[in-house]
């Protein structure tokens, strides 16, 4: 895995620390265009994986790198699936079981057969919706590399929360199968994920958080955090690395790179200065160290 | 460990139940679906023990609390039967659809001593926590006006499906966004003691309001405005915020961020000078022991299982502060159909340049009967 992975809230309107700035990004990237434009900076600069959401906008983005993939050798996705808004608003429009008919291919022989038969969904296959619904958000990035595939941290949590350990095991098996790809899991719950995925028996894990020296989103506490990062068997990304903004790059960057498990960091930018700066920053801080 | 049921199973419901289970004090013993498809996954892959009959559930399982996340038309008779029970609730907001109910629940709950809250969840957000302790110190001077606003991509087209979209479900943007914002109104400053020309207009849906505006009138000439919309694409979701203007400067808040601007330093324990000063909730927001979808969430569920283990605290959501809530959204109603009758008026002879007047809001009375006045 690279060291760098490259993010993307700039691009889709999110920001942690400010609605306007976040407006501000979203009219800037309302084409695909200024975002190719933002990636093949990145690309230039040695960065050759986008860990991105699989919203909508995404479709184009792929179709731009599938047409050009002579122009971006080594480039490979990081799909985080799913964009939960999408989700969580058709659930509010349309009721859990109508969203759930609106995501899934109308063509699936398995919906079909359990609208007809008006069948428990639970009863019947939870597991093939899961992989339908799965199959779906990929189907963007058909014959790109994904070579790890992510469970959003929403969702992630959410499973966590409610205690349904065996949709872990179920998205894990069918990236694998179906998509050859490693699982990946964002969370903002760092400690009780890692038991959760041990004592489902995953090893060596990949587990996307957030880690800064403010201890932002890092649930559990920061000393916990570092003591796992240690001592822990797992291949740890660090995410919100600035704290949306809060802190220097410079102080940022070296607190991740002292916790030394972490080989994998994400980050996102919009200007060439920033994303140059940001890159010799990291191989600076990282110099001689190993990838995963 | 706190015993507590969880009652409604959407959106709401599930991801407070996955907030609740993580939590170390307490047990979710049981959910309360009608939807036996939710149910049956959920006792299936969690383990979790169900009951398709609220009244079973509150009379038969051994519980402290009940956390209450139905459509809201029925928190009333629901929230009325776990008081009957002596049990704790948590209900989801709006409080209660019928203000007289609401005012009996109220009693009610005082009379059992136990403890009470509603999800008005803004309030346990570090920005707004921070504005309110700002405003208390008075560091922009007399405060004269407070505009509140939330915008959001609920509904975009016509076919609605869920019970959000049913009046008298108690689904439209006036309950769903509106809301949100009078209760963080009354949480920053007060409540009006009078509401003037409200609109409840649908944009898309057929039985609801999609957009909500209104002016307020507070004691000694101060005033407010509201404009809620839930129509509106160009956000990527809910967005909150609350402008107040005092007469040594402004402040804006939203879920992100403190900008204020100060004609005049405030006293130096505050740390804000002359001029702008932003306040990040990166530094404003205190850790939760779990995280989904915001701190705020976990907050108020903590908040609530604190209230239960010292009576002492005070509630920051209660029943009381939602149905002065709810008191207003009811004087909202009202006025919007006062001031849809006169515009009917003018337009019996309606001027060449003047549009037709906008579509008549429904009867309300149906849904609300007649409110008494505080």
């Amino acid at each position: 895995m690279d060291r760098i992975l490259f993010g993307d809230n700039q691009f889709f309107g999110i920001n942690h620390m400010s609605e306007e700035k976040a407006h501000q990004q979203a009219a800037r990237f309302q084409d695909v265009g200024a975002i190719v434009d933002v990636l093949d900076i990145a690309y230039e600069e040695g960065i050759r994986t986008f860990m991105c959401t699989t919203q909508d906008r995404m479709i184009d983005i792929c179709e731009h790198f599938r047409q050009h993939k002579d122009r971006y050798e080594g480039f490979k996705f990081f799909p985080c699936m799913p964009y939960a808004h999408k989700y969580a608003n058709a659930v509010t429009e349309y009721g859990f079981l109508g969203a759930l008919q609106r995501f899934l291919p109308s063509n699936s022989s398995k919906l079909a057969a359990m609208w007809k038969g008006g069948m428990s969904v639970a009863k019947r296959d939870v597991v093939g919706i899961a992989q339908l619904l799965i199959d779906s958000e990929m189907h963007m990035f058909k014959g790109l590399e994904t070579p790890v595939i992510f469970l959003q941290n929403v969702a992630t949590d959410f499973l966590l929360g409610l205690g349904f350990r065996d949709a872990f095991r179920i998205f894990a098996d069918h990236v694998a199968k179906k998509y050859g790809a490693e699982p990946g899991f964002i969370t903002m719950n760092l400690p009780r994920l890692l038991n959760v995925l041990e004592g489902l028996g995953f090893d060596n894990p990949i587990i996307s958080f957030n880690l800064n020296k403010i201890g932002f989103r890092m649930c559990g506490g920061i000393d916990q955090y570092e003591k796992i990062i240690a001592t822990r068997k797992f291949r740890p990304i660090a995410m919100s690395v600035l704290a949306s903004g809060a802190l220097r790059a410079r102080d940022a960057i070296e607190y991740v790179a002292q916790q030394k498990n972490v080989r994998s960091l994400v980050f996102g930018a919009s200007s060439k200065a920033n994303i140059k700066e940001t890159k010799l920053l990291i191989d600076e801080l990282y110099a001689g160290r190993l990838t995963i | 460990m706190i015993r507590v049921a969880v009652v409604g199973l959407g959106k709401m419901g599930l991801s407070h139940l996955a907030i609740l289970r993580t939590h170390p004090e307490i047990d979710v013993v049981a959910v309360c679906d009608t939807s036996g498809i939710m149910l049956n996954g959920l006792n299936r892959y969690t383990g979790l023990k169900i009951f398709s009959d609220y009244s079973k559930l509150v009379e038969k399982e051994p519980l402290d609390a009940v956390l209450i996340a139905t459509p809201s038309r029925v928190h009333g008779p629901m929230v009325k039967q776990a008081l009957d029970k002596n049990l704790h609730v948590f209900c989801e907001k709006p409080f209660c659809l019928d203000v007289a109910q609401g005012r009996d629940l109220v009693e009610l709950a005082k009379h059992k001593g136990v403890i009470n809250q509603v999800g008005y969840h803004y309030r346990f957000l570090g920005t707004f926590i921070e504005a309110r302790r700002l405003l208390t110190s008075n560091v922009i001077g007399k405060l004269h006006h407070i505009r509140a606003e939330a915008y959001g991509p609920v509904v975009l087209r016509s076919k609605g499906m869920t019970w959000r979209s049913s009046k008298s479900e108690g689904g439209g943007c006036l309950f769903d966004y509106a809301c949100h914002a009078v209760d963080l109104i009354n949480f920053l400053y007060t409540i009006p003691t009078r509401v003037e020309g409200t609109i409840l207009n649908p944009v898309f849906s057929a039985d609801v309001d999609d957009e909500v505006y209104s002016t307020f009138f507070f004691p000694d000439g101060v005033t407010g405005q509201l404009a809620t919309n839930w129509s509106d694409e160009s956000f990527r979701k809910m967005s909150m915020q609350i402008t107040i203007w005092g007469t040594n400067g402004r402040m804006r808040i939203d879920r992100q961020e403190i900008q204020l601007y100060l004609r005049d330093a405030a006293e130096p324990s505050l740390g804000l000078g002359r001029g702008w000063n932003t306040r990040y909730t990166t530094k404003l927001t205190e850790p939760v022991w779990f995280y989904l979808r915001g701190e705020e969430y976990s907050s108020q569920i903590d908040h609530f299982v604190q209230c239960i283990k010292n009576r002492s605290i005070p509630s920051i959501s209660s029943f009381e502060s939602a149905l002065e809530t709810d008191f207003v959204i009811s004087k909202m109603i009202q006025d919007a159909g006062r001031s849809r009758s006169s515009d009917d008026a003018i337009a019996t002879a309606p001027p060449q340049n003047l549009r037709p007047p906008r579509r008549f809001v429904r009867s309300i009375k149906s849904m609300f009967g007649h409110p008494q006045s505080n």
